[in-house]
């Protein structure tokens, strides 16, 4: 089943076309992973499935239904969750606050005025904790975490409206060679056992290549190549633009 | 208006607009290097305007004498503010910039009371300028040679910041770091001497503004506050660290001002409509509407949020036990005090129970919130109408009490709807629009809120009549809004407050509506201010504007700030060591003023996370 | 505790007592927002009180001032008269400036019974829209002060009237009396132009050019300190002043005429208080010992807080108690000396019946002066019984 998909997207700045007829999908359960040189247009691209941007042309549909132009809070109503390329969660609150804010706005509590904010789906916040490894840290405060644990919390927060489609901008970006490799291996796994689509963005070719299902090639624009992550290893064109990165 | 009548007055609005951009242009640079909002910026002009008279008088009325003094009167502000900045917001860069803030207010107490005590109370007028004392005839009428120096020196200086901003080194280094403050400490730039520099040439700008008044302008001890809210308006509308802005938006106000006076009275359709009343409010109004449209001012850029590590909070802890036993401990003593103290005794705590209400209400938005609210006596102010007017021609005391905050909380959903569309200063300076607005609409409609004078004879009804009585309906009324604002904070409503202060963006990617919780935040904040100003209204009988007016609102902040805004306990203790040290200093000392302005920077250098912060860390460290 | 500090501890309650069987006076003003003419006002009381207890102060007991600064707001003021009555326990209070601080005091007054003399504030509510039983007020009017300079205003037969004020509560009812009361005095008078800047933000030069477009025969204008400062540099420049006259509350007391210097504007209709030049046998009592002590000139202001205090003592010896009934029955109708001449405290409404002087201005050694003065008696410039009465709600 296809959960996102992408059709003839267009975005221009100025005279610059940053995304040129680009279309793609992912379906549930699959990990897929847009990769490109700078300037590719993978950032465009991403911020107009995540309501970032209008695209200019073209179609994004999200189990069937329109997402393009939808505020990031509608679009994260529908199912989707998302992270940051920097990390953001909210610094003057604990890890396991972090994941009940996230589950309070899912079960559409945030107005309320008098209960204790701190005492709703404590369970939950720590079953969805402990899925990404942090519960043991739940008490402690997002504003002293290491960077690669705030990744972590951050799939937790993501995870919490039990999304069908996950979008993770440079997930493993800042962070150690081990902890990437761990961090999408937990992305994966999830994905598969909750059949959630993932779609990333990712620098760090052996991320790529280790844990995605399909690789989406951007380079100036436009999409150069799509497929297994052997069909795109062996692409001319893919091996052109890239330039031996590749190899290293 | 004939044709020469309006070229008269537009040359008088480039006249005025002149010293008006001086001034602004400096304290736009202090703002776009340091992200200071300074305060002090409009002490500096009024020692300028002081020093400037005292230095002509000195050198002897010739054009040398004059000029001479004028630019030694400048170039001694510019020495003033340097020795500022090296010596106190050196110390402060890291802190809470609203604690900066909080910092540059003392000092305008302390400057202030320094210009009484050098100057003496009199208003002092300066000579008007050797060979340029005379008039010339324009379209037949006789206009100042002085005002045509002006209007061709606005230019020039604009011309002159201009070369030194775009053609020299020191001018990109001003350029790179009001643009990213951070990518300039990352290129090497001595960031010391470039914010000392930027602060003296600020200064500059503003005691040579102040000096070149002299002929225009007499010294007063008022001349700091008159100045400073209207540069404020003029670099808010021109847009923060825009210098074209800030000349731009200084010609369109004095502009604007020179023709409400020269237009008068108009009558049409058998209403009078005193255009000249309105240079009251004009540039709020102004203000608001450019705001409203262009929310970084006219030529501004949308300012990167950069939160400094000052601004880290941590998490919210229900309260310790020992906490809770002294909350206890604190409300059996004040349930006591009727018999404990005496009458005044009761008095001087009820005006601290609603002014801690006031504070935390404050709190509630500048804090876990984010938005800085420079106009929170609006609230307080409607609050204290809303329930004397209720009195006065609708209902019995009781039931006004409660009209008050009503009317208070109308004020915030209408005038916050505008205010969370806006971040950072340009909301500040919104909720300063819309509380001077206020003001002056209040201050204005002399036959329905009594003008100037106010609404007399507000007094409880008789059953609270007595001291005991009133003392403790305060008493109850204000630790149940007290009381309940911290609940808000603990429930779901506020962790989404702080959820989009901390990251808008985060708030945003799990569904939160920022803009709602903001709006929702605004107006709860508005109800219990104005809680607060209809407990005010009916404990002293009588209001007048100054209840709404801007110094209201600085001593909310005061308040908020002193006793630290990252703890909830902080504003109550804020207030009250406040409104205590404001009663006492007052009573015995000439230079009240003075002395909380040191005593205000003293706790800030000592604290920079205020009292409570500060003795909360302790204990944490005890602790640990 | 020893004997010793049980000892000090009864000579301690002992002369505490003896301290609150002085008569207590509690004063307050706003000293620190209106300095120039409050200093001189605290040295007027500060002499009479000297002279008081001199002279062996009253019911035998000295008088003891207790003087506050009221913050300069209402709120502020109240507490602080709260303060007074409830810590300090004075019998009378007296001072307060601005008109909103005097009728919030005034207020707070009437609610707590306790008696309260107005020493300076203009307003003309203090007495009679909002006047209660309680207050007394020294200083004469808006009102009587606009009323004084109706006389030569209607004599001078000028047509066209052009107005400035400041825009509050003083500069408003000064201009609509003048309105009211030359309508009356020259039937057919016509008000062209009317400029009404925000207090302390004259933009001097656009108003004296807004008014000379109204092309006025005569310009009445209430401003007084920095912003006639402002007005009258401006006017002479623009040459305003050349083809109109102006009458100008105020402008002739030594506070707001002295800073004009060599810029006085001759010829101006003003209402002061030409100091110097007042040579009455109680006025160059009052001008020696003022100078004698203080080593500067008097003010009005000095006269005001030195008639003040003198209200206060004469009122208590003609009460011959400090009981707050008794001292107000023993102040309506009282009659007594100030240093510009005999006043009456009116039972009407509580108004003493000050005068003060009118005259024109015109500059002497590059000062400015009052010349052509005389003496405008305050109870000739008053509305009749039944306007008052009408007026008052008591």
């Amino acid at each position: 089943m296809t959960a996102l998909a992408a059709r003839n997207l267009c975005k221009a700045y100025g005279g610059v076309q940053a995304v040129d007829d680009v279309s793609f999908s992912v379906a549930a359960g699959e990990v897929l992973a847009m990769i490109g040189p700078n300037g590719a247009g993978k950032t465009t691209c991403f911020n107009m499935v995540n309501g970032q941007l209008l695209p200019d042309k073209g179609t994004l549909e999200f189990e069937g239904r329109s997402i393009a132009g939808r505020a990031p809070r509608e679009i994260w109503r529908m199912g989707v969750g998302r992270t940051f390329q920097i990390t953001a969660t909210f610094a003057s609150m604990t890890v396991r606050e972090n994941v009940q804010m996230a589950l309070l706005s899912h079960y559409r509590r945030l107005a309320s005025l008098f209960s204790v904010a701190a005492r709703q789906h404590r369970e939950e916040a720590e079953g969805l904790l402990e899925r990404v490894g942090m519960r043991d840290q739940a008490e402690r405060a997002c504003a002293v975490l290491a960077y690669g644990d705030l990744k972590r919390v951050e799939l937790a927060i993501a995870l919490a409206n039990a999304p069908r489609l996950l979008l993770m901008d440079e997930p493993t970006a800042g962070m150690a060679p081990g902890e990437r490799s761990e961090l999408m291996q937990l992305t994966a796994d999830l994905a598969r056992d909750s059949n959630i689509a993932v779609l990333f963005t990712e620098h760090d070719m052996d991320v790529v290549f280790t844990h995605a299902d399909r690789i989406v090639v951007l380079a100036q624009g436009r999409l150069i190549a799509q497929g297994d992550p052997a069909h795109v290893r062996a692409d001319a064109r893919v091996r052109e633009v890239y330039l031996g990165s590749m190899h290293a | 208006m004939t044709a020469s009548a309006i070229l008269i007055q537009f040359l008088n609005g480039l006249a005025s607009a002149s010293s008006l951009f001086f001034v602004a242009a400096g304290l736009s640079l202090i703002f776009g290097v340091t992200r200071i909002v300074n305060f002090a910026h409009g002490s500096l002009y009024m020692l300028g305007t002081y020093m400037g008279c005292s230095l002509v008088e000195y050198f002897g009325r010739t054009p040398l004498g004059f000029w001479g003094g004028v630019l030694i009167a400048g170039l001694a502000a510019a020495l003033i503010g340097a020795m500022i900045e090296a010596t106190l917001l050196r110390r402060l860069y890291q802190a809470p910039e609203l604690l900066q803030l909080l910092a540059t207010f003392a000092l305008v107490l302390v400057i202030k009371d320094f210009a009484l005590w050098a100057w003496g109370p009199e208003d002092v007028l300066g000579p008007r300028a050797p060979g340029l004392d005379g008039a010339v005839t324009i379209a037949g009428r006789a206009f100042p040679e002085y005002d045509l120096l002006l209007i061709a020196l606005g230019p020039v200086v604009l011309g002159l910041l201009w070369l030194l901003l775009t053609r020299t080194r020191w001018g990109s280094l001003v350029r790179a770091a009001t643009e990213d403050r951070e990518m300039a400490g990352a290129l090497g730039v001595n960031q010391g001497w470039l914010f000392t520099g930027v602060f003296a040439l600020g200064s500059l700008l503003a005691g040579f503004g102040g000096a070149v008044n002299i002929p225009r302008e007499p010294a007063t001890l008022m001349m700091d506050l008159s100045i400073i809210s209207d540069v404020f308006v003029v670099v808010v509308v021109g847009g923060m660290g825009s210098i074209p802005g800030a000349f731009l938006a200084a010609l369109l106000i004095s502009e604007i001002k020179a023709f409400c006076i020269g237009i008068g009275e108009v009558h049409a359709y058998g209403i009078d409509i005193s255009f000249s009343k309105l240079t009251l409010v004009v540039e709020f109004i102004v203000m608001a509407i450019v705001l409203v449209i262009r929310p970084w001012g006219l030529l501004g850029r949308a300012a990167s949020v950069a939160r400094g590590p000052g601004t880290l909070e941590d998490p919210l802890r229900s309260p310790s036990r020992h906490l809770l036993a002294l909350g206890v401990a604190v409300l059996g003593v004040l349930v006591l005090m009727p018999v404990l103290g005496d009458a005044y005794t009761l008095v001087l705590l009820g005006d601290i129970l609603v002014f801690a209400l006031f504070s935390v209400s404050l709190h509630f938005i500048i804090g876990p919130a984010g938005m800085h609210s420079f106009g929170h006596a609006a609230y307080f102010g409607l609050g204290a109408y809303g329930a004397a007017l209720a009195l006065k021609h609708l209902v019995p005391m009781e039931a006004a009490l409660f009209a008050g905050p009503f009317v208070a909380a109308l004020g915030a959903v209408v005038f916050g709807w505008f205010c969370v569309r806006l971040s950072g200063v340009y909301l500040a300076m919104l909720t300063l629009a819309f509380a001077q607005i206020t003001w002056s609409v209040v201050f204005q409609w002399d036959s329905f809120t009594g003008g100037s004078n106010g609404v007399v004879d507000v007094w409880p009804a008789a059953w609270l009549g007595s001291k005991t009585a009133y003392y403790y309906l305060t008493l109850v009324l204000a630790t149940a809004g007290i009381l309940l604002l911290w609940r808000m904070l603990y429930a779901p409503f506020g962790y989404a407050l702080r959820a989009v202060r901390d990251s808008p963006l985060r708030a945003d990617a799990i569904g939160i509506d920022a803009r709602r919780f903001q709006w929702a935040g605004f107006s709860l904040a508005g109800l219990f201010a104005g809680l607060a100003g209809a407990l005010y209204a009916f404990s002293k009988g009588s209001i007048s504007p100054e209840v709404v007016a801007i110094p209201r609102s600085v001593d909310g902040l005061v308040m908020v700030l002193l006793g630290g805004i990252q703890t909830l306990t902080g504003p109550v203790a804020g207030a009250a060591v406040f409104t205590w040290l404001q009663d006492t200093i007052a009573r015995n000392t000439d230079f009240w003023r003075a002395t909380l302005g040191v005593i205000i920077l003293i706790l800030v250098l000592a604290f920079p996370q205020g009292a409570t912060g500060m003795l909360r860390r302790r204990f944490a460290r005890e602790q640990s | 505790m020893n004997l010793r500090h049980l000892l000090s501890f009864g000579v301690a309650a002992i002369v505490s007592f003896g301290a609150h069987a002085q008569v207590k006076v509690g004063e307050l003003n706003s000293y620190k927002a209106f300095p120039a003419f409050l200093d001189p006002y605290k040295k007027g009381w500060q002499l009479a009180l000297d002279e008081i207890n001199a002279a062996g102060g009253v019911l035998g007991q000295k008088v003891e001032v207790i003087s506050r600064e009221d913050g300069g707001t209402p709120g502020d003021a109240v507490r602080t008269a709260e303060e007074l009555i409830a810590r300090e326990k004075v019998q009378v209070l007296m001072g307060t400036f601005a008109s909103h601080v005097g009728l919030a005091v005034s207020n707070l007054a009437n609610q707590r019974k306790v008696l309260f003399i107005a020493a300076e504030p203009l307003t003309d509510k203090i007495v009679w829209d909002n006047g209660n039983r309680y207050t007394f007020r020294l200083r004469p009017s808006t009102y009587m002060q606009t009323a004084m300079l109706i006389p030569d205003a209607a004599k001078l037969k000028k047509q066209r009237w052009a107005i400035v004020y400041p825009n509050y509560e003083y500069g408003q009812s000064a201009t609509r009396w003048f309105k009211e009361l030359m309508a009356k005095a020259q039937p057919g008078v016509q008000f062209v132009g009317e400029q009404a800047p925000a207090l302390g933000k004259i933009d001097a030069g656009a108003v004296a050019q807004a008014l000379a477009d109204s092309k006025p025969d005569a310009i009445f204008s209430s401003l007084f300190g920095p912003d006639l400062q402002k007005f009258v540099r401006e006017g002479n420049l623009r040459g305003l002043f050349k083809t109109t006259v102006v009458f100008n509350l105020l402008a002739g007391e030594p506070e707001y005429l002295d800073p004009l210097k060599d810029e006085t504007p001759d010829g101006w209709y003003v209402t002061g208080y030409p100091w110097n030049a007042i040579n009455t046998a109680a006025h160059k009592k009052f001008r020696d010992a003022y100078e004698k002590k203080w080593k500067d000139y008097p003010r009005l202001g000095s006269i005001v807080g030195y008639s003040t205090m003198q209200t206060v003592a004469n009122a208590l010896r003609k009460a011959k108690s400090a009981d707050t009934e008794k001292l107000i029955e023993a102040l309506r109708g009282m009659e007594m000396e100030t240093p510009i001449g005999p006043i009456v405290w009116r039972a009407l409404d509580h108004q003493s019946t000050m005068g003060a002087y009118v005259g024109r201005l015109a500059r002497k050694d590059g000062k400015g002066v009052m010349v052509d003065w005389k003496f405008a008696p305050g109870d000739q410039y008053l509305p009749p019984f039944e306007q008052i009465k009408a007026w008052r709600k008591d």
